[in-house]
């Protein structure tokens, strides 16, 4: 092993150069940013700190912010095993295809994710007359921006399970089938606990989504404080004011939650081992 | 259910044994087409109502050209700048051992689990005259804040999660015997990379800079703090569609949203291309 690692490796400097100018970058590029939200939350001290995030505003942003995940995230969890279970365990014409639609969110523009949203329920929109008629409100209200999250968070969990899924195959759920458990049964004894942790996985990145989502609710929420505000936008509307403490104390929260998101991923993924796909 | 049953006959599925594929089906495709598809569905046909020429003003105008200019241009620099750090990240977390390696894997995601207001926020703050990173380059004389440099700043921090991703598992399933059998057959270590290793890793590493590429053009939050925003100079095309929204010119606004669509599209093509044709080099059945 030693020689074969020193025909196939670099000498120790290079070797040491190579580490320290990824660090270099890595600290630079994702440390510093990181860093700064907290040290520019807490310039004036915790009392300032506690004062913006207790702030009517910035409750009124944390439940909103709460409220919109409470919707998007089940929904896009009760989809994810739903369409899982017909694309992974069945074989069928225009497969792939589906695939490809359910992964479409993930490539258009945020901003381009609540347009549509726009184009369907504003005013001037496809339904807007019927809409307006009818004294419903979606955009610049609550509906569209839970909306406009469920589409920029609709393939997380899907995307998750259908791999691992197909590669699971059906040999065990046809025999719990053959030993006369029931459909539902079978779904719940046999494939849940297979897909368990990719299902966390799948949940806790749709979550940080829901919650952090930032152009597309800007888009669809008309940004009425106390109403339509997430905490993202609450973040946008504080620096704009030149209230920087209070924005990158609501900042530092989101940072937080992106912190706890990539903990329990990083023990997920030593905890599901080679079942959850990066 | 009608669309259960339909869906079933459409798509002529093979027999098993399985229960509830006419239902999870029927709602999978409802749920699909009530999200996904109606809405830009509605974008398209909204475009279309703007007839060819229509949408060909729109698209010419000075200032949409130079906002799609600006996204498409930060947006491949910044790529290019996580090509050739995403491929030294893996290289060092894949070949090298270190203190505190597992926690800088986990760092890598940052990127994505962070809201990107959260990250627009910062970079404004580090690259701003009077930040951290943004005084030192000051003296300098390098502005990167409110100008299109802050542009590219963004797209670099958002995207290196993508090559490293991409690059990494490739480079960890490598045979070493490969390099092995080169260094044996008289190849010099600068060769063996070159010329056996640089090849097997190149299709993730275009991957991963597609995907990083993508992210960028149509990144709105990370940028918009730090890019000033300034009409033919340092405005983004997100940026645009928002304005030309609150101006109430859903026109303009749908014709930019279009373009910027079908380039990305173009991109995800060429992924897909990019990941079959790798497929096909190493003969396995990867899941990109």
């Amino acid at each position: 092993m030693r020689i074969a690692s020193s025909v196939t490796g670099e000498s120790a400097l290079v070797k040491y150069l190579l580490i320290g100018l990824a660090l270099i970058w890595l600290a630079g590029f994702l440390l510093l940013p990181l860093i700064v939200v907290f040290v520019e939350a807490l310039r004036q001290g915790v009392g300032a700190y506690l004062t913006a995030l207790v702030h009517d505003d910035a409750l009124a942003a944390m439940r909103l912010t709460l409220l919109v995940s409470a919707i998007a995230v089940p929904a896009n969890l009760v989809f994810g095993l739903v369409a899982s279970w017909s694309i992974a365990k069945f074989r069928f014409r225009g497969r792939n295809f589906l695939i490809t639609i359910i992964d479409i969110p993930f490539s258009v523009s945020p901003v381009i994710s609540g347009l549509v949203f726009v184009l369907l329920f504003g005013a001037q929109g496809v339904f807007g007359a019927f809409l307006v008629s009818q004294k419903i409100q979606i955009i610049f209200a609550v509906p569209g921006i839970v909306l406009a999250t469920i589409f920029v968070t609709f393939p997380f969990v899907a995307r998750q399970l259908i791999p691992l899924m197909q590669a699971q195959g059906i040999d065990e759920e046809e025999a719990a089938l053959s030993l006369g458990a029931s459909g539902f049964r079978t779904f719940c004894l046999v494939t849940l606990p297979n897909i368990k942790w990719a299902l966390f996985y799948g949940v806790l990145l749709c979550n940080a989504r829901a919650m952090g989502e930032f152009g597309a609710v800007s888009v669809v929420s008309g940004h009425i404080r106390g109403l339509t505000n997430t905490m993202p936008l609450h973040v946008e509307i504080l620096y704009n004011e030149y209230n920087f403490v209070a924005a990158f104390a609501t900042a530092s929260l989101l940072a937080l939650l992106a912190l706890v998101t990539l903990g329990l991923k990083t023990l997920l993924e030593r905890r599901g081992g080679r079942d959850v796909k990066i | 259910m009608n669309v259960a049953a339909a869906s079933s006959r459409v798509f002529a599925r093979a027999p098993s044994v399985l229960p509830g594929f006419g239902l999870t089906l029927g709602l999978t495709l409802t749920w699909t087409s009530l999200i996904v598809i109606l809405p830009l569905a509605a974008l398209f046909w909204r475009a279309s109502g703007l007839g060819f020429g229509g949408f060909v003003d729109l698209a010419s105008d000075a200032r949409v050209v130079s906002a799609l200019r600006l996204s498409f241009v930060a947006a491949i620099i910044g790529a290019a700048f996580n090509a050739a750090a995403g491929l030294l990240i893996a290289w060092v977390l894949v070949r090298y051992d270190f203190a505190g390696k597992r926690l800088v894997d986990a760092m890598i995601d940052l990127p994505f689990a962070l809201p990107t207001a959260v990250s627009g926020l910062a970079l404004a703050a580090l690259y701003a005259p009077n930040g951290w990173l943004g005084a030192p380059l000051a003296q300098l004389g390098i502005k990167i804040a409110f100008t299109p440099a802050g542009v590219v700043v963004a797209c670099m921090f958002i995207g290196l999660p993508f090559v490293v991703r991409q690059v990494q598992p490739v480079l960890a399933d490598l045979d070493r015997s490969l390099e092995e059998a080169a260094a044996t057959l008289g190849a010099s270590r600068t060769q063996t990379i070159v010329r056996v290793i640089f090849p097997a890793i190149l299709p993730a590493l275009l991957t991963g800079f597609a995907l990083a590429f993508a992210r960028g053009v149509g990144e709105y939050g990370s940028i918009i703090f730090i890019a000033g925003n300034l009409p033919f100079t340092s405005e983004i095309a997100p940026l645009l569609i928002i304005i030309r929204l609150e101006e109430f010119n859903y026109q303009g606004a749908t014709a930019i949203a279009v373009l910027m669509l079908l380039m990305s599209f173009a991109v995800l093509l060429a992924v897909n291309l990019l990941q079959s044709w790798s497929r096909r080099r190493t003969g396995g059945g990867r899941h990109a």
